[in-house]
């Protein structure tokens, strides 16, 4: 059989005649579809994959787009960012968070501002680097603010556990991982009459590479039992974007409403069992946490478990932690685009006010973000 | 924030908590704790985030994928030729046969 080399697992996934055949198959497809239909990519990254090789000009007109909340930082309500500026503030304190949160704005500035102030805020690559800062620095408390889904998760977990077992006794945690099924109910199932729901028109999902890798695709199962909504489960790359795509208009044009992988590759139906266990051994579900946009999203936020209360800087520091909520500039509507009922360009500041050097919301500065996304590439539509 | 890399492993440390993974070039070390111990060998393709080894990517899967591609551009070029040949047939230009 044939092998691979590494090479292959980046060059045929971007391949651009792969992609014009399957912007061929799809336009072929879509003539067969009995209404225009909306694919919400749910993930950030997919966003930005769609947007950087100008995949809405290869789509058909009754194909599109609607961009979800997949940005952890972006639905990160401000006073979380607070948090991270408040904690890093203390004298005692090193902050370590992974460079997405870098300009993050919050309410007194960013952690960058933190930083030009004197504070101890460290970027990293990797959350085990906590473990060499906190044994350089043994007078210090060495705080890690832990974002993301349920990619990043496990990965908390895995440093929390190598605390407990090295006993190393000045790492804390700040937990703000999010879960990703939840939002997907909420987005088409609300009880919260503000997120306006049934007018999402949301008919298929695009789901999260990443994630899924981590959790498995089971947990899509019920969007299309429960909620009518076509699942296939795609990679990052523009030909699996583009694969994944076809494959969710097939379903239509056929009939089917059906959770579907593409990404192959990595992704299973059960998912890194390992890493799944270690989530449920430190952390349980939250009833309620607040996401931009959407508001209060039951069961969709993490905490660490009551047992390792000792390892939780919210309590630690409970003092000195702002409680209150605060709400977005009055301008930024990256609430309205983390709903996906705007898109960037319809922002009354986008790239004049709000640019990634000066951001107004999360969602131009994030990496991940629907407005950094249009910025980046949006000039090539 | 979710983008993970697929990367070659080279070496694994004796208490296979390590490894040391190729990325097109460039070498860096990455956590084999949130995987199987025994899971992974020398010359696997894997998912690397954020320092961690996320995944094993299926060789079979990745494979069968780029299959899937090559038969749909082929097709896809069969169609193109068969269609220049009818263009051809029916051009207003050609001379009696």
């Amino acid at each position: 059989m044939e092998k691979i080399e590494l090479k292959n697992l980046y060059d045929d996934f971007r391949d651009g005649k792969t992609i014009q055949a399957y912007a061929k198959i799809i336009a072929e497809d879509a003539k067969k579809l009995k209404k225009p239909i909306n694919i919400m990519e749910v993930c950030g990254g997919h966003t930005h994959t769609i947007m950087k090789f100008g995949l809405p000009q290869l789509l058909p007109n009754n194909v599109n787009f609607i961009h979800g909340p997949g940005c952890p930082v972006c639905i990160m309500p401000k006073e979380r960012i607070d948090h991270a500026y408040v904690l890093a503030m203390q004298s005692e304190v090193i902050l370590v968070t992974l460079g997405d949160m870098i300009k993050v704005p919050g309410s007194n500035g960013s952690l960058q501002d933190a930083r030009a102030k004197g504070a101890d805020v460290r970027f990293v690559y990797s959350p085990m680097e906590c473990i060499k800062i906190a044994k350089e620095n043994p007078d210090k408390k060495v705080i890690f603010f832990a974002i993301g889904f349920e990619t990043t998760t496990p990965m908390t977990a895995v440093l929390i556990d190598q605390v407990i077992k090295l006993k190393i006794p000045n790492i804390l945690f700040h937990i703000n991982h999010v879960t990703v099924p939840e939002v997907m109910v909420e987005l088409i199932d609300s009880r919260d009459v503000h997120v306006d729901s049934y007018n999402n028109q949301i008919d298929a999902f695009l789901g999260p590479s990443h994630v899924s890798v981590i959790s498995g695709s089971k947990i899509y199962d019920k969007f299309p039992k429960e909620y009518g909504r076509p699942v296939v489960v795609t990679g990052f790359e523009p030909v699996d974007a583009m694969q994944g795509i076809s494959m969710i208009v097939k379903q239509f044009i056929e009939e089917r409403c059906e959770l579907e992988i593409q990404y192959k590759r990595v992704v299973s139906y059960e998912g890194n069992l390992k890493a799944q266990a270690l989530i449920e051994q430190y952390f349980e579900k939250i009833s309620l946490f607040r996401w931009r946009g959407l508001g209060n999203v039951p069961d969709s936020g993490l905490k660490l478990k009551d047992e390792f209360a000792e390892y939780n800087a919210e309590i630690v520091y409970r003092e000195v932690l702002p409680i209150a909520e605060i709400e977005d500039h009055k301008l930024c509507i990256c609430g309205d685009i983390l709903r996906g009922m705007a898109k960037p360009p319809e922002c009354t500041i986008f790239g004049t006010a709000c640019k990634p050097n000066s951001p107004v919301g999360s969602c131009m500065v994030s990496s991940e973000g629907a407005c950094s996304a249009y910025y980046k590439y949006g000039n090539l539509l | 924030m979710c983008l993970s890399i697929p990367s070659k492993v080279v070496k694994i440390s004796e208490d296979k908590t390590i490894c040391t993974v190729d990325t097109m070039g460039v070498q860096r070390d990455a956590s084999l704790l949130m995987i199987g111990e025994d899971a992974l060998k020398i010359g696997d393709f894997v998912l690397l985030h954020i320092g961690f080894v996320m995944e094993i990517i299926d060789e079979n899967e990745a494979l069968a994928s780029i299959e899937t591609y090559r038969e749909i551009l082929e097709a896809m070029d069969e169609e193109e030729r068969k269609q220049a040949i009818l263009d051809d047939d029916n051009c207003e230009n050609r001379g009696n046969a």
